[in-house]
């Protein structure tokens, strides 16, 4: 985490706002007491959504950098999944560009979420919630 | 030299677990859309009516979010799963 910041740092001139978010494992989620997460991803299209992403966002916002890494596989609660980091040359850029990232991440990249609660596993179904969100900003 | 007259059909997650398939090979025709895979494979009946259902399923061609109508070149790779849910 650390280092993606530092990384996201080092952007020249006139850069004056960096905004980050990150994502961890609920222990409530579908189930109740989730105690882990399974996520899958369709390797090769995912990178191409995130990179197709930063390139929107950037078309929008002044966006000098920016940032995304997520986690693939087995997950403990509380573990990080999801990080997005974008540097601006104002805050408004910074936490609207970030937050478009993530929201449309949310609707668009190939991630499956598998809730894992002793016994019990579950697939994650998409919320309405998380689409509005993204067509909100469209 | 033999021409690929293929298709690659790949699912993931809940249809992947629920299909016990995570990839086909099937035979391409001129003209062909997405959507027609779609209702071929939800024929088979058992796990694979699903597709024809009324949850939804998500289409990519070649890695890029497709529709139903999408039409498919030989060689294309054809990806069904459920609604996506990362970050």
């Amino acid at each position: 985490m650390a280092d993606e910041y530092q990384n996201l740092r080092h952007s020249g001139g006139g850069t004056g706002a960096i905004a980050t978010f990150t994502g961890m494992v609920r222990d409530s989620g579908d189930l109740q007491g989730v105690t882990g997460m399974f996520l899958e991803h369709y390797p090769g299209m995912t990178e191409q959504v995130i990179e197709d992403l930063i390139i929107q966002a950037a078309e929008r916002w002044d966006v000098r950098k920016a940032r995304v890494v997520h986690r693939v596989g087995n997950l403990a609660l509380g573990d990080q999944i999801v990080f997005v980091g974008v540097c601006s040359g104002h805050r408004a850029d910074a936490f609207a560009a970030c937050e478009f990232i993530m929201d449309a991440l949310k609707t668009s990249a190939p991630f499956w979420k598998k809730e894992l609660s002793g016994q019990s596993e579950h697939w994650v179904e998409q919320k309405a919630s998380d689409l509005a969100r993204h067509s909100h900003q469209e | 030299m033999t021409e690929n007259h293929t298709l690659t059909v790949r699912f993931f997650a809940r249809l992947r677990e629920e299909l016990d398939t995570e990839t086909l090979t099937l035979p391409w025709q001129p003209g062909m859309t997405a959507g027609q895979v779609l209702s071929d494979l939800a024929a088979k009946g058992g796990a694979w009516a699903q597709l024809g259902g009324e949850q939804p399923v998500m289409i990519a061609v070649n890695k890029t979010m497709a529709r139903a109508g999408t039409s498919l070149q030989a060689g294309d790779e054809v990806a069904f799963f459920p609604p996506v849910t990362g970050g």
